[in-house]
């Protein structure tokens, strides 16, 4: 047996999960990759006294499994890389050659990724970058950051240009890297646990926090209530609302547009501040828990929350009828930042990147947790994938969110008040969560020791694989369109830094 | 004199009525009509601080943009009331002056090194360049038309003319509206309010700025505004007494001002290498008037 699959939310013995040689490792999880339905999740290591284990989960996206495979490397190690079969696997790699050392033979470039602090080569720094270059009279460079213009999150842009045209674009990040992982397995309470996963990245906290409890609870082997399925399911479509149109707002100020800048951006208010609301905090911190809700969903909540909703939605239809019906919206929106679905087949895109190319992957249906099966929830698909696309998504998504929201709201589930206190997590366990953020897939996956404590945790967001596919978007487009095709994509800085 | 009042008197309230109407459109309250230029005054407080890369370029380059947009506003006259300077063939003086103003803050722009900087020169001077025939074709047709050279008598005649001449009068003010919007690189050409250095036009070129200077630079661009205005208004005031003329000329600058307001409310920015073929259809409409100043003045066969 290759691997093992399981399913979105599974406890497995850590044990159970093959150990391959590496060859055999590379040649089953490469073949994999040339199945459509099959996507690359996870792919790291967990250092093991002077070896490696490397763990790499691929999804499908068909059945609902996730195939877990492993093979173990004693350092210093050199290894044919997966990237020359599949470059989905890229990043993974450069990240494992950076905390370990590991050099993959046939890698197209092993650049750094967030500089860590227990990185093999110290001498790594952000300030030695190993910028592309094209030496030419023609050509210039131009460099954007690291302190971003709307001072969001930081993250250095170098374009190399022939005049107005953008020929090569170079993302370097890592200036938001905090040790993330390394905390989760540092702090031992469990509100700590929490407080972390809501920090990762501020403007998916739901999602995050959501994809922690999900396998928090799974590694403790405990059935999560209806109750606290309900409240994620409902806080996690909530989340979607608020971002996208505040996307939307987002994308009209990039483009100049006056009019949807400030009507899309006062919608988004009332949304997100119904968490105040229920939770007592705008950002949706606190309150999610494992095992456990501090803040019910009551039905007064549930009126609240319907005449926000009713409030919001004739003007954002409103709105998004003005917006996509006016051509100097339309203009800028069309053609602008392409990215073809090879393209996004090949760099392995997730959640509402890969739809927006026609690329069918989303896990709310394809490996549904909480109440997702209930909902049969369909994706949207669209195929241009430009910013137009990427803005017909984000509307289409707070559209059916919105139905979403109406239908889990008819029913709201009644307080579960004899909850059992949870466990302690299951010893020498391995697990993963999934969860479609607004943004796309989330990935945690957790290890236990022999005491049930965490011996390693390892966080993906979406933002990992999807910023490749901005530097891509804007070859060929015109430096100043670069703004609108990075708003359109709105990947995240912290979470890609960890 | 009286013309460089009123548009002293215009820049004081100009930007306010723009930034009010922009944010009634988008369902805000907006600041007080006079922020802009309280804005303007802070800065003026402060001192400046310059990057070491630059030269002395750099530092006299606002104070020369500056003073050549006061220039050209003394040319400008106020119906039958000459400006403080005229002659023949003051409206060719009154663009060069402009042009070398925007000569030296391009060339402030590219003395920081900055590779933003840089951009937004290019491309200011690529529009200033597309603008220059349109306006030329303009005020070259009205001399045609009127038989003389300067702002003066060219706008003296005119208000003797028929009522054709008012049609003309509304073409021309279509065409000055738009080469204002250009010359102060306002929509739909550049965004004044975008925070991506990347998209900018002459904000990015003023990025170094700081203090004294930008305040400068800032008002600059409000005199700029006015004195557009005081150009277009010229077309419909004159043969009337000086109070009415007064009004008409206020009023003028005040629907200038919701015009741009509205304009920029309800558009987004076009794409940057659009801006070229757009700003050139500005030379086609001025070219439409000198056909019509040619079939007025019978010169077709």
């Amino acid at each position: 047996m290759k691997s093992i699959s399981i399913k979105n939310n599974q406890q497995i013995s850590f044990d159970s999960i093959p150990v391959l040689e590496y060859d055999q490792f590379l040649d089953y999880n490469t073949s994999l990759l040339h199945i459509e339905d099959n996507h690359c999740v996870n792919y790291y290591g967990i250092p093991q006294q002077g070896n490696v284990q490397l763990i790499c989960c691929i999804a499908n996206d068909k059945n609902g499994l996730i195939n877990i495979s492993s093979a173990v490397v004693t350092l210093p190690a050199i290894l044919e890389s997966f990237s020359q079969y599949h470059f989905a696997f890229e990043k993974f790699e450069r990240e494992i050659h950076e905390n370990f050392g590991i050099h993959f033979i046939n890698h197209p470039w092993l650049k750094p990724v967030r500089y860590p602090v227990n990185q093999s080569d110290k001498n790594n720094t952000i300030s030695n970058y190993p910028f592309f270059k094209i030496e030419s009279e023609e050509l210039h460079e131009v460099g954007v950051g690291p302190i971003h213009a709307g001072i969001i999150e930081p993250g250095h842009f170098r374009f190399i240009c022939n005049g107005e045209q953008i020929l090569h674009l170079e993302i370097q990040l890592g200036y938001q890297h905090r040790g993330i992982e390394n905390l989760f397995l540092q702090k031992k309470k469990l509100i700590e646990l929490h407080t972390l996963a809501e920090n990762i990245s501020g403007d998916a906290v739901v999602g995050h926090t959501t994809a922690f409890v999900n396998l928090w609870e799974t590694l403790c082997n405990q059935e999560t209530g209806a109750d606290l399925h309900f409240a994620r399911t409902l806080a996690l479509e909530i989340e979607r609302v608020a971002i996208h149109t505040g996307d939307l707002s987002g994308m009209c100020t990039d483009v100049g547009y006056q009019l949807g800048s400030a009507v899309f951006g006062r919608l988004r208010t009332p949304v997100i501040n119904f968490f105040q609301q229920w939770c007592g905090n705008r950002m949706a911190k606190s309150l999610i828990r494992a095992g456990k809700t501090n803040f019910p969903f009551t039905a007064d909540l549930g009126v609240t929350l319907i005449n926000v909703l009713d409030k919001f939605e004739p003007d954002f239809d409103d709105m998004c009828n003005e917006t996509f019906g006016s051509p100097t919206v339309m203009g800028r929106f069309e053609k602008t930042g392409l990215v073809s679905n090879e393209i996004g087949k090949s760099i392995g895109l997730v959640g509402m990147a890969a739809r927006m190319t026609n690329l069918n992957r989303d896990i709310r249906t394809s490996h549904s947790y909480n109440l997702y099966e209930t909902l049969a929830h369909q994706p949207i698909l669209k195929h241009h994938g430009d910013v137009y696309s990427r803005a017909q998504i984000r509307r289409e998504e707070v559209k059916q969110s919105l139905a979403y929201i109406r239908q889990l709201i008819a029913s709201i589930p009644s307080e579960n008040l004899s909850r059992k206190s949870l466990p302690q997590p299951s010893a020498n366990v391995f697990a993963l969560s999934l969860v479609e953020g607004w943004r796309g897939e989330i990935c945690h996956c957790a290890v236990t020791n022999d005491t049930g404590d965490l011996l390693h945790y390892k966080i993906k967001d979406p933002s990992f694989h999807n910023w490749l596919a901005l530097a891509l978007a804007v070859r060929n487009n015109e430096i100043s369109d670069f703004p609108i095709s990075n708003k359109s994509f709105d990947l995240s800085y912290s979470g890609h830094d960890l | 004199m009286i013309s460089l009042l009123l548009i002293v008197l215009t820049s004081l309230f100009f930007m306010g009525i723009v930034v009010r109407t922009k944010s009634i459109a988008s369902g805000r309250k907006g600041p007080g009509l006079f922020q802009p230029m309280k804005d303007v005054i802070r800065l003026w407080k402060k001192g400046a601080v310059y990057s070491k890369t630059t030269s002395f370029i750099f530092q006299i380059a606002p104070s020369i943009y500056f003073a050549s947009i006061i220039m050209a506003i003394l040319v400008i006259p106020f119906g039958q009331y000459k400006g403080i300077v005229s002659f023949d063939g003051d409206f060719v003086f009154f663009a060069y002056v402009l042009a070398l103003g925007k000569f030296f803050s391009i060339i402030g722009a590219l003395d920081t090194g900055s590779s933003f900087e840089g951009m937004g020169a290019s491309r200011e001077a690529l529009y200033s360049m597309l603008a220059e025939p349109a306006f030329f074709i303009l005020m070259g047709s009205f001399a045609l038309y009127t038989g003389h050279t300067s702002f003066h008598e060219i706008f003296v005649s005119l208000h003797f003319g028929s009522y054709i001449s008012y049609g003309l009068g509304t073409l021309a003010t279509f065409v000055l509206v738009m080469i204002a919007m250009i010359e102060n690189s306002r929509m739909p050409v550049d965004d004044p309010k975008t925070h991506l250095e990347l998209t900018m036009v002459h904000e990015v070129m003023i990025l170094d700025n700081s203090g004294f200077d930008l305040g400068l630079i800032l008002y600059g661009t409000n005199l700029k505004f006015a004195m557009y205005g005081a150009l277009i208004a010229n077309f419909f005031t004159g043969s009337f007494s000086i109070l009415i003329s007064i009004l008409i000329f206020l009023a003028v600058q005040i629907m200038f001002a919701i015009t741009v307001g509205i304009l920029e409310s309800f558009s987004a920015r076009f794409r940057m290498g659009n801006n070229a073929q757009f700003i050139f259809t500005l030379t086609s409409i001025s070219i439409l008037i000198f056909f019509g100043v040619l079939l007025i003045m019978g010169k077709f066969v």
